[in-house]
């Protein structure tokens, strides 16, 4: 039996370029990039092809692109390294209801730390108001750390607004940007707009787990979370994973022109937004204007597990919020204001390069099939 | 909208009647490295050369960049075209500096009105502008000592320009005016920034590193390869030459005394950059030298390093410190290359006490001990050649 797969924010199938370069880093130049022979200049010189290929997709140099084991690093890695290097020069940082809990953990360490941390509220749409963050910053404000995408409505924030921001505001802040679920799907400008530190992950874009980025602008200084040998500027110590980043630098290779994609996805979208919207029980809350990879959903009456797993019974695998939160209550449907009906409810769909609209008319089915025949939860 | 970049002359201006070639020279420079990046029109107009893309798709910001490293320019600044109407002029500026106006608190108009036909004066454009961004920017405040931004208006012959600010330019005089010159590059910090000097000088470049496998490895080579690719991007593109210089340095070490070691070996090189110099049309050795900093750079090892040179050698960095070097390292991005930890040909065999001293004549007695020429010629002969340029 078929499997549709529409859980492609949580991860996606690696694509074979990539699966087939991490096979010949582990069989054929499987050499140690930091050892001085043949092998490990091999190595290393694979591992520098990769840096580019992800430094060319954002516009910047390969010596701004750090190596780490995903996104959840980046995050951490971005967020304590910039707190520490400025802790001197103030306390409060700024960041959002809506981030990613490898954000939004780490900031709850720092405010344990004595830091001060203002999460914006968004609005119903899932965005940050820029007047809030402009009335927010201040001279003491040491960092901005504010998602691009989100993970689960694919609400896109304004973050080519905010270096104005704290520039008018004569802050230092460093500006961080989660960009997970944006990288290889929309065009990032962190030079052009003022972004200091960005996180990207690779099992989002059809590469393996385990590894990702983080994009460090040149001249930024960030206190590193593990100490060792000389690797990546020391400041991500430690043989580099050569067959994930080999295979991460497949995998951005071989993006598709991702204008040409997020047009394919707006059409995938709109399709499904047409479907679902004749269903009476079903609720969309994904803006219009959020990125078409994913839709945010509710078939009201019915708890996003139990849908979930009757789904997954005819090999249709979607999920409720964040694969990360693990079945923990949306925390950013709540910060959308959403009632607990809705939430309690909320299907997440995300798509890929390899999603088609047949895969999205079988879901409609099931999905209308699940609602006459489960028991409401009401 | 139409952005452009203005850039201003340097010290070209200053060029008698040399000044035509000159700006030719950096005219041609500019289609040239711009080529890579699209399609432009190039053209030099009352001392202000005018960078105009040919079409929406071009990266502005690599534009910016690539021309921020040509010599001959002192300075800089993108810009949007507007017709020579004042309202039009308003508009244009307050759409094209929007994003630097959010980001600033204070500003001030600067009006120059190169063309005396336009029917407002300069203060009464800096006024109609001052005002018209206050209102459409109500966070903003005027302020004529300490602006964070300074908000230009030039009207010229052909329209009105308009800009926030100018950058410094690479400084210097274009690549090419002052004829070639071959630097001896081996992976330090030095080589890279007295090659990128001299380039400054209009000076167009070729290379030379003396490998040593196996004492040295393809990563030392490798590193060579990445500085010179940096270099590049202020000199443009340039053939580099790998000599093999294993041979060379076994027979030294075996024929002559330790301490004179560095000093020989330095000779060796200077002779084979010189005859690889000359069948490539180069008038002159660049090295990065810096007096007193290593034992082969005294006053006595130059004297002996010379005494086989037929040509000028040029060392840029002889007056300097080693932060000062640093300092410029840093700048043309070469200084994290540099510091990666490979042996190259000058660490190798190095002497536990070399000669700070050198007499010439001694020097000239242990070479005697070797079969120089033979050495040499093969060392040229077996030279290999690759073609550099900006990553």
């Amino acid at each position: 039996m078929k499997e549709i797969y529409l859980d492609n924010s949580a991860t996606t199938v690696v694509c074979p370029e990539a699966a087939q370069k991490a096979i010949q880093m582990m069989t054929e130049i499987y050499g140690n990039p930091s050892s001085l022979h043949t092998m490990g200049f091999l190595s290393q010189t694979e591992v520098d092809k990769s840096r580019e290929r992800i430094a060319a997709v954002l516009s910047v140099n390969k010596e701004e692109i750090i190596f780490t084991s995903g996104g959840t690093e980046s995050n951490n890695t971005a967020v304590f390294g910039a707190a520490k290097a400025l802790c001197r020069r103030g306390k409060k940082i700024i960041t959002t209801a809506v981030e990613h809990s490898s954000v939004l953990a780490a900031m709850q360490v720092l405010e344990k730390q004595g830091f001060e941390v203002v999460y914006l509220p968004v609005n119903e749409q899932g965005c940050v108001r820029l007047e809030e963050l402009s009335q927010a910053i201040d001279s003491q404000t040491i960092l901005v750390s504010m998602m691009a995408v989100n993970n689960e409505t694919g609400a896109i924030q304004p973050i080519e607004a905010v270096r104005k921001m704290i520039d008018r505001a004569k802050s230092p802040a460093l500006f961080h940007v989660d960009a997970v679920q944006a990288f290889g799907k929309m065009p990032l400008k962190p030079k052009k707009w003022g972004i200091d530190l960005l996180s990207v992950s690779s099992h989002k874009i059809h590469g393996p787990k385990g590894v990702g980025a983080l994009y460090i602008k040149k001249g930024t200084h960030i206190v590193p979370l593990h100490y060792g040998g000389e690797q990546q500027r020391r400041i991500r110590p430690g043989t580099e994973a050569v067959p994930l980043i080999c295979a991460m630098g497949e995998a951005v290779r071989v993006l598709p022109d991702c204008q040409q994609e997020w047009e394919q996805m707006q059409t995938l979208n709109a399709y499904a937004r047409q479907r679902l919207s004749a269903m009476a029980n079903v609720v969309i809350h994904s803006s219009a204007d959020s990125m078409p990879y994913i839709l945010n959903l509710s078939a009201v009456g019915f708890r996003s597990e139990t849908l979930l797993h009757h789904l997954a019974q005819k090999h249709i695998y979607v999920s409720g919020g964040s694969a990360c939160a693990k079945g923990q209550k949306s925390h950013v449907l709540t910060a959308m204001g959403l009632p607990k009906e809705y939430i309690d409810s909320a299907i997440r769909l995300s798509f890929s390069r390899y999603t088609t609209r047949e895969d999205i008319d079988y879901f409609c089915e099931e999905l209308e099939n699940a609602c006459q025949t489960l028991a409401s939860s009401r | 909208m139409k952005e452009i970049i203005l850039l201003k002359l340097g010290e070209i201006v200053l060029k008698g009647l040399n000044r035509k070639n000159f700006e030719d020279t950096l005219l041609r420079c500019l289609r040239r490295r711009l080529a890579v990046i699209g399609a432009f029109q190039v053209r030099a107009a009352q001392s202000t050369i005018y960078v105009e893309p040919l079409n929406d798709a071009i990266d502005m910001d690599e534009t910016a960049d690539c021309v921020s490293k040509i010599f001959g320019i002192a300075a800089y600044a993108r810009a949007c075209v507007a017709e020579k109407d004042l309202e039009q002029m308003k508009i244009a500026a307050a759409d094209y500096l929007a994003d630097t106006l959010d980001g600033v608190q204070t500003f001030k108009v600067e009006a120059k009105r190169s063309d005396k036909k336009f029917a407002y004066t300069s203060p009464e454009i800096s006024a109609a502008m001052g005002e018209y961004l206050l209102e459409k920017f109500p966070h903003l405040t005027v302020n004529v000592h300490e602006p964070d931004v300074i908000v230009t208006v030039e009207v010229r012959d052909f329209g009105a320009y308009i800009r926030a600010g100018l950058e410094r330019g690479a400084g210097g005089i274009p690549v090419g005016t002052g004829g070639k010159a071959c630097v001896l590059i081996s992976g330090g910090i030095d080589s890279p920034v007295a090659a990128y000097m001299m380039a400054k000088r209009g000076l167009e470049l070729m290379a030379v590193h003396f490998a040593s496998p196996p004492y040295t490895s393809e990563r030392a080579e490798q590193k060579v390869v990445e500085l010179l690719q940096r270099v590049a991007a202020y000199s443009g593109r340039l053939k580099m030459y790998t000599v093999p210089f294993t041979k060379i340095q076994e027979q030294i070490r075996e024929k002559c005394k330790e301490e004179y070691f560095t000093i020989i070996m330095r000779r060796f090189m200077m002779e084979i950059a010189q005859q690889l110099a000359a069948a490539k049309g180069a008038q002159a050795l660049i090295t990065g030298e810096s007096l007193g900093q290593v034992a082969s750079q005294t006053i006595g090892a130059i004297a002996c390093t010379d005494a086989v040179c037929r040509m000028p050698v040029f060392r840029p960095l002889l007056g300097m410190d080693k932060e000062e070097i640093i300092e410029i390292s840093r700048r043309i991005d070469t200084f994290d290359i540099s510091i990666q930890p490979y042996e190259d040909c000058c660490t190798v065999f190095t002497p536990r006490h070399p000669r700070t001293r050198p007499e010439l004549a001694k020097v000239l007695a242990e070479e005697s001990h070797l079969d120089s020429a033979v050495l040499i010629e093969e060392a040229v002969q077996n030279t290999v050649v690759r073609d550099i340029q900006k990553e």
